[in-house]
């Protein structure tokens, strides 16, 4: 089956990672309004989320670099939505779309470690959320391609 | 019908989501017209509160600076801003904003930590002259912090406080409202100068920004 593979069964590793990507969702909109007010954060495990996002790294030109992360939170939400429900040709836009966020997230951290020397919360959360979903989209297609053979 | 099913909760969480953002970012209806006074955050973040002044806080004129202590071009300006602000004396008014640039200038965040924990004391600006005056002594040094103390303790700062202050929360917020008017005004580069909020972009070298200065008391009939 080419646009959906079997209407009738839900996959879960990509109903999860759609419930996972919910959580990266809200804590990218909740970065984004917090910037777009100039409003301060609030840190109540680490310290350093006024030093991580108020650094250069923190925005492209002037548009917050969490806006970017709802956006992708959100394609994530929709394309595992889509997975799970049996269209198969968002399957390899999600992993490749995981995949460049799992290097951006690498990335970021590299940056927190060793270039601003703090870390944020809310990016740590959003870290985690990545990892999982990686893994999640990795669970997925291993499944997928068992199932095949 | 299940075939619509995800689109359905797409856009649904899609109409969630704008519904929160919408809620978020709307002006809260219980600020009333005090809202009206208070600056658009996108253009006009307000940065640290007070801020840091020097020469005439009543001035028609006020020069405004983003700057990182351990930018060079900042510390090759600080002289030249010294002479303009005793040019100008009770006509001018400075203030200081933090612009940390933190890559490239691996000291410049501590550095205006210690400038605001300063500040927390009332010492800013004998710290900030502090940080410009040994620029060099100290942006090539491993082990920042000593040095710092040492800075603390020659302008007669309480140097348990500015220990504590130095990673306080008072002092974060501080550096981060002056991070935010920063990008809501587009600074990216250090120095920045505005004059009565005007971006010194082509005339921020010192004759230029005597220019802007001359203009703006000109236009304040001063």
């Amino acid at each position: 089956m080419s646009s959906t593979d079997s209407p009738n069964r839900i996959s879960w590793p990509y109903l999860i990672a759609a419930l996972v990507s919910l959580i990266g969702l809200g804590d990218a909109i909740y970065l984004s309004v917090q910037d777009l007010t100039g409003q301060t954060l609030r840190c109540t495990i680490v310290s350093g989320c006024n030093e991580v996002l108020s650094s250069p790294y923190a925005h492209i030109g002037a548009f917050p670099l969490a806006a970017l992360g709802a956006i992708a939170y959100f394609t994530v939400f929709s394309l595992s939505i889509l997975a799970a429900f049996g269209y198969g040709f968002t399957k390899p836009l999600l992993a490749m779309l995981i995949a460049a966020m799992f290097l951006t997230t690498l990335w970021l951290l590299y940056l927190q470690a060793f270039v601003i020397h703090h870390f944020c919360q809310y990016c740590l959360l959003s870290a985690a959320v990545t990892t999982i979903l990686t893994v999640l989209v990795l669970i997925a297609s291993r499944v997928g391609r068992s199932r095949v053979i | 019908m299940k075939r619509f099913l995800p689109i359905v909760i797409i856009v649904a969480v899609l109409v969630a989501a704008l519904i929160v953002v919408w809620l978020a970012l709307r002006p809260s209806s219980n600020s009333g017209s005090a809202n009206k006074a208070s600056p658009t955050p996108l253009t006009d973040a307000p940065g640290a509160e007070p801020p840091h002044i020097r020469g005439n806080a009543n001035a028609s004129v006020t020069l405004e600076e983003f700057a990182d202590f351990q930018c060079g071009a900042c510390g090759s300006y600080y002289p030249e801003l010294k002479k303009i602000e005793s040019e100008y004396g009770d006509r001018l008014r400075v203030v200081f904003r933090e612009r940390p640039l933190i890559p490239p200038h691996e000291h410049a965040l501590i550095a205006a930590q210690a400038a605001e924990a300063a500040g927390l004391q009332g010492k800013f600006w004998e710290m900030h002259d502090k940080l410009y005056e040994n620029q060099a002594a100290w942006s090539e040094a491993k082990d920042i912090v000593p040095i710092f103390v040492d800075y603390a303790k020659q302008i007669g700062l309480d140097t348990d406080r500015f220990m504590r202050d130095l990673n306080g929360e008072g002092v974060a917020q501080r550096i981060f409202q002056d991070g935010k008017r920063a990008h809501s005004l587009g600074v990216n580069s250090t120095p920045t100068f505005f004059v009565n909020g005007k971006e010194a972009k082509d005339d921020w070298k010192p004759e230029g920004l005597r220019k802007m200065i001359n203009e703006a008391l000109s236009a304040a009939g001063k």
